[in-house]
């Protein structure tokens, strides 16, 4: 019992590290956090104009619900984003400062190690996009008289689960192809939303488009946080949303460890842990 | 004295694929070789010669393709946390998050040897100090560090670890000379004090001489020699150890061979 405590207690500083460093980073580099900030904002308005953009232009919609419904999806878009950049830099950010060698060669396990990565990114995610979020609906006067916040954050972090396990799978990248892997944690991002209805629904998509929108998680994410925020939708009334995300979650984690672990084996094979590319 | 490390005839190449063409070029070739309990090796050789292979190897960072590797009784590629836990590194590269202080990156390598906030807060000002660390940059970011400095934070984080095997790879090389003697005056302190067993990989053979208790000269991954530095020198009929170098190689140790990639890199 006691050394399944020191173990646990162990485990826990390891992961507390791993955040803290983080945090550190975000820290030193505040001014760049700022100058990201800004650049998202104007992304999400880029956006969010669109809604204001059809209806000067003849179209017929209701501008104030397609805005609040575009601006979950940008929001979602950079949460996304966020998750996806932090658990690729668990190998680009340390290959590029040399330190990599120094964090695979002590004695983390890499689950930790990932999670670690993955408790960051939700926690950073969450406070970056919570902002976003406030912002862009301030300029554009936008209200949410129904929304139950509650049920969208509950949506959020079941979701993020499997976010961070397909997160795993892009940080992946960065250890088999030094030069390029990191640009494709991108591509994986943009993949990933296309199918999953992120401005749109996904009933205007081709079949073979929609049927891979059912094994996204960012499908379920949007739909349900899109009912609890602009209908009201509660846990109960979302759990339509919510189970799917709890199977994918429960898959996703461990695919993402086992690729990573694959990954790093062959790295370690030929030599390409160290590479600064 | 019982083993620290134990090397039978291990064997790393490295494949290259150039379109169809398939090159291996090999790191190490068969290398054995056995380190006592707190005694200091030295390995000698040229740029590519295999000596990082050889710490990477025994670092759990590279899988190896035969032979065997052992650090205190536990198998490298079939124990790696059992390994990880022993053993620690300074190598060329000082190898830090360049904007976060030295107390941050410390703090960073201590959490994953179960080192908590509290005791690093403890720790990590006394260990700086020890290696001659000035209290008044522990803040500053490690970019705005000399490169003498940053490899005297490179020697805390190894040694806040409290590594039972401390490898050092090429630790002084394009350091200045006092740097390089603090350097090498606190790696043999560690060793007086706390009974370290030390795999050093160097170009310097003063160094080798003064720190180790054996040298080896590693030459196109083979080891070709690895005996006290006196009887290196008597083998090869030298005067020096440079020259012994020179008899057991046919090349100075100044002398590049090209290296396999991983090595190169």
């Amino acid at each position: 019992m006691r050394a399944m405590t020191v173990a646990a207690r162990y485990q826990a500083v390891a992961l507390l590290g791993v955040v803290e460093r983080n945090a550190y980073l975000v820290k030193r580099y505040g001014w760049w956090e700022l100058a990201f900030f800004v650049w998202t904002v104007a992304n999400t308005l880029t956006i969010v104009f669109i809604a204001d953009g059809v209806e000067a232009t003849g179209g017929r919609l209701d501008v104030e619900r397609v805005t609040a419904s575009l601006l979950i999806g940008a929001v979602i878009w950079s949460y996304l984003g966020i998750v996806f950049e932090i658990l690729t830099e668990t190998v680009a950010w340390e290959r590029w400062e040399g330190t990599i060698e120094y964090t695979f060669m002590a004695p983390l396990p890499r689950a930790i190690h990932l999670l670690g990565m993955g408790a960051f990114a939700v926690l950073y995610g969450v406070l970056r996009t919570a902002a976003l979020f406030a912002v862009v609906a301030l300029f554009f006067g936008l209200g949410f008289p129904r929304a139950d916040f509650g049920a969208a954050l509950v949506l959020l972090a079941v979701a993020s689960v499997s976010f961070v396990g397909v997160g795993m799978i892009t940080a992946v990248l960065p250890l088999i192809s030094p030069e390029k892997g990191a640009q494709l944690g991108f591509i994986a991002q943009g993949l990933l939303l296309v199918v999953s209805g992120v401005y749109y629904p996904v009933e205007v998509m081709p079949g073979w488009m929609q049927a891979i929108a059912t094994v996204s998680p960012a499908t379920y994410a949007l739909h349900g946080i899109r009912a609890s925020v602009l209908d009201g939708a509660g846990v109960g009334a979302v759990w339509g949303d919510l189970w799917p995300l709890l199977v994918l979650g429960a898959v996703a984690i461990p695919a993402g460890l086992l690729v990573f672990r694959a990954g790093e084996r062959y790295a370690k094979r030929h030599g390409k842990l160290k590479r600064s590319g | 004295m019982s083993s620290a490390v134990e090397v039978q005839s291990l064997y790393k190449q490295f494949v290259h694929r150039k379109g169809r063409r398939v090159e291996r070029s090999v790191a190490l070739d068969g290398v054995s070789l056995s380190i006592a309990r707190g005694e200091c090796v030295a390995v000698l050789g040229q740029n590519g010669s295999g000596k990082s292979t050889l710490v990477r190897a025994l670092s759990t960072l590279l899988l190896y393709e035969g032979g065997s590797a052992h650090v205190f009784g536990h198998d490298v590629q079939r124990e790696p946390r059992a390994v990880r836990r022993l053993v620690n590194r300074v190598s060329v590269e000082a190898s830090f998050f360049k904007r976060l202080s030295p107390a941050e990156n410390l703090a960073y390598a201590a959490r994953f040897y179960g080192i908590g906030p509290g005791e690093s807060r403890r720790r990590i000002p006394a260990i700086l100090a020890s290696v001659g660390f000035p209290a008044d940059r522990g803040r500053a970011p490690m970019e705005d560090l000399s490169r003498g400095m940053q490899q005297k934070v490179a020697l805390a984080r190894a040694l806040l670890t409290a590594p039972t095997l401390l490898l050092l790879d090429e630790p002084t090389t394009g350091l200045d000379p006092r740097s390089k003697r603090e350097v090498q005056a606190f790696v043999g302190e560690v060793r007086r004090r706390h009974d370290t067993t030390t795999l050093l990989c160097t170009h310097d053979m003063a160094e080798a001489d003064a720190l180790a208790d054996r040298v080896g000269i590693l030459h196109r991954g083979r080891l070709l020699a690895l005996d006290a530095p006196a009887g290196l020198r008597r083998r090869y009929g030298a005067a020096t150890l440079e020259d012994a170098f020179l008899a057991a190689t046919g090349r100075a140790l100044e002398d590049d061979e090209e290296a396999p990639e991983e090595e190169a890199a």
